[in-house]
């Protein structure tokens, strides 16, 4: 028998293996961002799985140093010497600043929370940061590393672009503006560069997740990359084109203002626009659809007639688009950064999950080329379902994949209204999708037991219309999902201990007695329901936040890890903040005893919270 | 001989009447009112952030630029429309707004708001607020509130953890070493940035009027306003003003200074040694030595302007403008003039030469010529 119960803890072990996030050892690349050296010699690559920072010979496409970079870096700058180099590491919280000669890293200097991309002034005394979590932009002084200030951007501030003269750094945010069932707001951030001070903010109504920015030459044009998403309305309604419009806002003074221009057509979509650069004669700009594995080419030209034309918005005419797209050029999966080379002639784009780059030919708009990058030529079932999670291919028409909702695997600040079951029932936040084992089961409602489910046939029926995932890529997407990791928790202090005020947090979230002495039943104490190493029992709970408009009561209980990081709360995302869970939705003491709390004391129960 | 004697004597008797009294800076003053464009005639604060002027009234938050109002209410997002402090982030250019209902940051024309409901501060009527780096200070009726904007985490202080007896912050000024609070019937608060520790300053006679020893300690419990600047504290009280060194205590009163009345709703430092105090009876300047009110005279209507000297002696100078009202609620100021809220609307104070600057000036450009 002892051979029987070897097999069964070596069986057992594998099992365990399997079920662990951590048993793909494979260490992609992941490029994300590139920039030019100003000479054009040398090709900048950020990679965000490997941590590492890519030159490229452009001249022999071979990739000539490596140099080690913070944790997921994100975002890359050159300053306009080319002497250096820099870096944003968004799991540190920091740039990296490396000497573009050496290729050694100088320093770093520090950021907000997430630092998600960098741009240099034009004298490179002072660099600009956008924080996502902090949803601001660092002001950094160069020679000190001291961050001199932060100003206020949108929702989860992601990109940057600085005009062409240096006068105006714009910045985009990838969440819109917290709310609650309103169409979605967001904005450009504008910074004057002489003042070091946000001088507009160019609103911009119906969008939510806007990605990179560019500058043209002459100043007078601008275009973002973003999602127009249709979420006030049921999904029932897919296969008319529902759920997101993929397209780009174009500003200046060659527009006369803000126009919102759709980049898909009729039948077929042009999911995630990310990547956008405009070329220096300003006859064309190209946009990557990091979800759709290509690069939509547009004629200026033809763009600018068509906005000046028709004063009407379009920004739902699927059929516009064929008045300015000039190509749609296939490239490798999850095209995310692009870049012109300084002559103009090539462009150069970064396939995130593919660890290559595509070189487009701009004259003929076709792809002459593709550069390996090295990385790991084994393609492991995590790899393949993040490939999977990323692509819209799946969707009716391709119109959106798993990413479009789950914005670099978190969510979008959005509520939907999921289910074919009647307009405005069931009405849910989206949640954050990180660390998500020992959380099951999932949708707010607790309907789905596992992943598998979750993501396949409720994704097949509900979302995509089509169809949908064979086993293996079920397998492959759930693979990923279950572990996408979890991000740094920055309220923690680097010793793990708590602040005074977030032990005193503590002890209110485990309490036992209200402040009058009286006992808390158990089901209604918080560790109850938020309990285990996610404080989540996975169970439903009725804690008094349903709506008329919720088919029941019950609601699941999520998990609290990072619960700092993703704004709006509870299951229909009614709460702006976690003190509105408590302050308005909680007038009965259902969702825990909260309403014998001081400020003081609901204050430090939300600062514990945000150490989860 | 007897003559000379007359002489003598006629010049001892006239001299301190023929005296001119000391140069103070005089104004034209420009009044703003609903009749052109302001929000309100209920000014309750008033900010200058370079060409741009705002004012905080009972309905409304006014900007003025280029010559226009601009005015935003709760509609565009303000948390409530009466308006009763103002800050300016001098870093970002952001303008923070303390009302009624809670605080708004005012960024490029972005309003946020953040209230005891949705926010960590403690209390919606918030009379007070000012931005020192990285934190905004709050004072609301209940208690302090401070804020910080890299992390959005809130700090409160009140009865619990300060010696706050009373939690009615009215106003607070923070400095990069000290942030001081007049807490309406608790003093003065002190807190320290470096040790994060708090220190009260309260009136030695308790809360009564009775003055026993000058100087001996903040005037009163009863505290509007304070303005630390250059290490210097200045207290505004219903019952007379306060200048506090670090080591000790000067006491303003009617009796014995040039402010025109004793009920102050605010004061701001210029420096170590000037400062305005915003009365009921006028808007009044303090040099260091010598006191200005200016305002409608009290009877008349008519535009006033008083100087007191050292010696005590009151001197009327000729006006033709004065501020809209005598009821003075705020201060600030943008270069040589000063904006100034009233209870009748947001008065422009626009620097005059003095008799004596002109003399100077044309003294220097005299001397200047012959170098």
């Amino acid at each position: 028998m002892k051979w029987f119960a070897a097999v069964v803890v070596i069986l057992a072990g594998f099992l365990i293996a399997a079920a662990s996030p951590n048993f793909d050892q494979e260490r992609y690349l992941s490029p994300g961002e590139m920039a030019f050296s100003p000479d054009g010699r040398r090709l900048y690559i950020v990679c965000e799985k490997s941590d590492e920072l890519l030159v490229l010979d452009v001249e022999t496409r071979a990739v000539v140093k490596k140099v080690a970079v913070g944790h997921v870096p994100r975002g890359l700058a050159v300053s306009s010497d080319g002497g250096q180099i820099f870096v944003a590491n968004s799991w540190n919280d920091n740039v990296s600043v490396i000497d573009a000669k050496s290729f050694e890293p100088v320093k770093r200097v520090g950021a907000g929370f997430e630092p998600t991309n960098v741009v240099a002034d034009r004298t490179a005394e002072t660099l600009y940061v956008a924080n996502r979590l902090t949803n601001d932009v660092s002001v950094i002084d160069l020679a000190s590393g001291h961050e001199i200030k932060r100003l206020a951007a949108g929702h989860g501030a992601s990109y940057l672009a600085l005009s062409p003269d240096g006068s105006t750094v714009y910045a985009t945010h990838v969440y819109p503006k917290v709310a609650h069932r309103t169409t979605p707001q967001s904005e450009i951030t504008v910074i004057g560069t002489a003042g070091q001070r946000v001088i507009d903010r160019v609103p911009l109504s119906n969008v939510a997740g806007v990605f990179h920015i560019a500058i043209s030459a002459d100043g007078r044009l601008g275009v973002a990359a973003q999602l127009r998403p249709k979420n006030l309305i049921p999904l029932a309604h897919v296969e008319h084109g529902w759920a997101f419009g993929n397209s780009l806002t174009l500003f200046g003074t060659d527009v006369g203002g803000v126009v919102e221009v759709p980049i898909d057509e009729l039948d077929r979509y042009f999911a995630l626009p990310f990547g956008v650069v405009i070329t220096a004669d300003k006859s064309r700009i190209f946009v990557t659809a990091a979800g759709s594995d290509s690069v939509t080419a547009i004629d200026v030209e033809k763009l600018l007639r068509f906005v000046r034309t028709h004063r009407q918005s379009f920004a739902n005419d699927l059929s516009a688009s064929v008045n300015y797209v000039a190509a749609r050029i296939p490239v490798g999966r999850n095209p995310r950064g692009l870049v012109l080379s300084p002559d103009g002639k090539s462009l150069y784009v970064a396939n995130r999950l593919d660890d290559d780059i595509s070189v487009i030919d701009v004259r003929t708009n076709q792809v002459t080329g593709t550069i390996d990058l090295g990385g790991p030529k084994k393609v492991t079932p995590l790899r393949r379902g993040e490939q999977i999670f990323y692509s819209a291919k799946y969707s009716f028409q391709g119109q959106f994949g798993c990413a479009n909702c789950h914005i670099d695997a978190t969510f979008d600040g959005l509520q939907w209204d999921l289910e074919p079951d009647g307009f405005g029932v069931d009405v849910v936040d989206n949640r954050s999708i990180e660390d998500l084992a020992g959380t099951e089961p999932f949708k707010w409602n607790g309907g789905n037991p596992d992943m598998p489910t979750e993501c396949g046939p409720r994704t097949e029926k509900y979302f995509y219309r089509s169809q949908s995932y064979n086993e293996q890529e079920l397998t492959d997407l759930v693979t990923f999902v279950m572990a996408t990791p979890l991000r740094p928790n920055r309220y923690r202090l680097p010793n793990g201990e708590l602040t005074p005020a977030q032990e005193r947090g503590k002890a209110i979230f485990e309490r036992t007695r209200s402040k009058d002495g009286r006992e808390i039943p158990v089901a209604n104490q918080c560790g109850y329901c938020h309990s285990g190493n996610k404080y989540t029992n996975q169970k439903l709970a009725d804690v008094g936040t349903g709506k008329p408009i919720d088919r029941s009561p019950l609601i699941d209980t999520p998990q609290l890890t990072n619960v700092a990081n993703s704004a709006p709360y509870l299951h229909d995302g009614s709460a702006r903040s976690m003190e509105e869970i408590w302050t308005v939705f909680n007038p009965k003491d259902k969702h825990g005893v909260t309403n014998d709390l001081t400020k003081d004391e609901l204050n430090d129960l939300i600062e514990y919270l945000r150490t989860l | 001989m007897r003559s000379i004697w007359i002489v003598c004597v006629v010049i001892l008797v006239a001299a301190p009447l023929l005296a001119s009294p000391p140069a103070m800076p005089m104004y034209s003053w420009e009044n703003f009112t609903t009749a052109n464009g302001l929000p309100d005639n209920h000014v309750f604060c008033v900010l200058v952030d370079g060409d741009r002027v705002w004012a905080g009234t009972e309905n409304g938050l006014g900007l003025y630029e280029n010559g226009k109002w601009k005015i935003y209410r709760p509609a565009d997002g303000l948390a409530h429309r009466a308006v009763l402090s103002l800050a300016l982030d001098k870093r970002t250019g952001d303008v923070w707004a303390g009302t009624m209902g809670g605080l708004s940051r005012i960024s490029a024309g972005r309003i946020d708001t953040f209230t005891q409901l949705n926010s960590g501060l403690s209390n919606d009527i918030v009379y007070g607020v000012g931005v020192q780096d990285d934190y905004v200070w709050v004072a609301s009726a209940a208690g302090a509130s401070r804020l910080n904007t890299r992390t959005g985490q809130w700090a409160l202080y009140n009865e619990r953890n300060t010696p706050m007896y009373e939690i009615w912050t009215y106003g607070v000024s923070p400095g990069t070493d000290k942030v001081y609070y007049a807490v309406w019937g608790a003093g003065l608060l002190e807190y320290d940035v470096k040790t994060e520790r708090w220190k009260d300053y309260n009136d030695p006679d308790g809360e009564t009027e009775i003055v026993l020893l000058k100087d001996q300690g903040l005037i009163h419990e009863i505290t509007t306003s304070v303005s630390y600047i250059d290490k210097i504290v200045w207290v505004a009280t219903y019952f007379g003003a306060s200048r506090y060194d670090g080591r000790s205590w000067h006491n303003f009163l009617t009796k014995d200074s040039g402010l025109p009345s004793n009920f102050m709703s605010f004061i701001k430092g210029v420096d170590a040694n000037r400062a305005w105090f915003c009365t009921d009876k006028g808007i009044t300047y303090y040099d260091g030595i010598n006191w200005a009110v200016y305002r409608p005279a009290l009877d008349t209507r008519r535009p006033e302007m008083l100087v007191r000297d050292a010696d005590g002696n009151v001197t009327t100078v000729p006006v033709k403008t004065a501020p809209a009202h005598n009821y003075t609620l705020g201060i600030d100021f943008q270069g040589d003039d000063v904006w100034v809220a009233t209870a009748e609307g947001l008065s422009h104070g626009i620097r005059q030469a003095s008799p004596s600057d002109a003399a100077r000036a044309s003294n220097a450009k005299h001397l200047g010529a012959h170098k």
